[in-house]
């Protein structure tokens, strides 16, 4: 268990630091995020009809881009193989970075987004439902973004096939996610939508890093 | 029986049906075209490599008595 | 049933396939022509969607094989790596084109019975926007075999993927019918159930048979020519090295 967090802390503490994926991440979701007023205009009503949506895919897109190094750099400078070596199964290794990553992107994008509600007008009983469902979903995003990024270690700029091969099988944690904060736009109590998000974090839990060291296994040899 | 023209109308539909079926028959054809394209490159490649020529392709062998 | 396992021998498969394959293409051929008469020839008219019910006739299959193409590419990726078997990482590698070639063909179908059905090219219906995810989902298949060079490597990353995949389609497929159930009224025409009157079915079903029987065609072809380039890839290291 010990390794298990000192993997985590390791991990959160570089891109906690400087250059690191966190600030990245957290900056990029925020200027998506203030494109689409400009795009659309400024309509306080149209911005609060698409404001979970925008908010949702923006944290995808932030997601994305801060996956891309979440192996690469370990397979570069060689601690990849140091990992694997580690009195710990390598599914738990996996298990470890993605926790990392979301708690370097994840939370934070997490602890963003009610100003990003604010930007966009969203009214007050739509915060509590945003940060639920941000918190049962961007878990997700880490752990089915870290197959992508095992399964694209070994690919020179693999940040774009990263995104094909892991923005479809996001499809439904955006629509659970976007569904969740329109059902507490309109004072409803979630509904269905939180229960599906933990169903699917529930459901990626064990299989994705499982996934993962499947993947990983591959460049080790 | 219905005329030719009246069958090539397809009832005011036309412009869709048959597109649809031009358009299949497009790509079955295309993919086709480019598999078998790929095989016989494939097989060309594999009879310039010197050695094991006599041996890739067993079952031509069998086909011409 | 009892010689299955002699074709995961590579030179077995490549002297089967290559006897069968003409008689399935002969049949194909015949269905194919078959199908083609009763569906533009036979089949009466729908008393809704009048003659555009024929696109059907396409769109159907299309979308039948573009389903069945990735459960046989996942059942093969899933072979590969279970039993280490070149011959099944190869089939799922030569299914994935086809596969998306089948969607593709069901999506530009979609599209010309929409425009006069629905007044529209492109309507956000649950079933073409899974459809559509179901081609992106083909696309990061093919290109991550082609982004890494390592054969082997390649072949394990996308069976992992295409495991993934098929672990993920329900889900996704849930998810977007939820979601158009949220946003759309049910009073659009339905594409499939009961709009298609059973005189429909018979030419549906063959040419159904006829795009089954050209995936096994094709699939044969691409698969010889994927064991070939084995042997390629086999004859250049042994070159290199002696």
């Amino acid at each position: 268990m010990t390794v298990f967090l000192r993997i985590v802390v390791r991990d959160v503490r570089l891109a906690f630091g400087q250059g690191g994926a966190t600030v990245l991440a957290v900056v990029f979701f925020l200027l998506t995020v203030t494109l689409f007023p400009l795009g659309i205009g400024p309509e306080t009503g149209v911005l609060r009809r698409i404001a979970p949506g925008v908010i949702w895919v923006a944290a995808l897109l932030a997601a994305m881009l801060s996956l891309d190094r979440l192996f690469q750099a370990d397979l570069e400078d060689g601690s990849l193989d140091q990992l694997a070596l580690v009195p710990l199964p390598l599914e738990l290794v996996a298990a470890a970075k993605c926790l990392a990553h979301w708690i370097s992107t994840g939370l934070p994008m997490l602890a963003v987004s009610p100003l990003l509600g604010v930007l966009l007008g969203l009214n007050g009983e739509a915060y509590g439902g945003l940060l639920l469902a941000m918190a049962a979903g961007t878990p997700s995003l880490s752990l089915m973004g870290g197959i992508g990024a095992a399964l694209t270690v070994s690919v020179r700029r693999g940040g774009v096939l990263l995104s094909l091969l892991v923005l479809p099988l996001c499809v439904p944690v955006l629509v659970f996610g976007t569904g969740a904060v329109d059902s507490a736009i309109a004072g409803l109590e979630g509904g269905a939508h939180l229960p599906a998000l933990a169903a699917i974090l529930a459901a990626a839990l064990p299989l994705a890093p499982w996934a993962i060291a499947g993947a990983l296994r591959l460049n080790l040899e | 029986m219905e005329s030719v023209s009246e069958f090539l109308e397809m009832g005011g539909y036309a412009p869709f049906v048959w597109p649809a079926f031009a358009i299949a028959a497009a790509v079955l054809t295309l993919l086709l075209a480019w598999s078998l394209r790929d095989l016989r490159r494939e097989r060309n490649l594999l009879d310039s490599l010197p050695g094991r020529r006599s041996e890739t392709r067993p079952a031509e062998a069998g086909d011409d008595p | 049933m009892a010689n299955w396992h002699r074709l995961a021998n590579p030179t077995l498969f490549l002297e089967w396939s290559r006897r069968v394959r003409p008689w399935t293409g002969v049949a194909t051929a015949a269905l194919l022509a078959t199908g083609v008469y009763l569906s533009l020839f036979v089949a009466p008219r729908d008393y809704q969607q009048g003659d555009a019910v024929r696109i059907m006739f396409v769109h159907v299959p299309s979308a039948w094989m573009a389903l069945f193409a990735y459960a046989v590419m996942a059942v093969a990726s899933a072979a590969g790596l279970i039993w280490k078997s070149p011959l099944a990482h190869l089939t799922a590698k030569a299914a994935a084109p086809i596969g998306a070639s089948f969607t593709l063909l069901a999506l530009a179908t979609g599209a010309l019975w929409g425009q006069p059905m629905w007044g529209t090219w492109w309507v956000w219906d649950a079933r073409l926007t899974s459809v559509l995810i179901l081609f992106f989902l083909y696309l990061g298949y093919i290109a991550l075999w082609q982004a890494i060079d390592d054969h082997a490597r390649a072949a394990k990353s996308a069976a992992i993927l295409a495991l993934v995949g098929v672990v993920n389609i329900p889900i996704i497929k849930f998810s977007v019918d939820w979601w158009n159930t949220l946003h759309q009224p049910a009073s659009v025409l339905r594409m499939d159930g009961p709009s298609i009157h059973s005189s429909l079915l018979t030419p549906l079903l063959v040419m159904g048979a006829a795009f089954a029987g050209y995936f096994v065609v094709v699939l044969s072809i691409r698969l010889e020519r994927e064991v070939l380039a084995r042997q390629v890839r086999t004859l250049r290291r042994v070159q290199s090295r002696g």
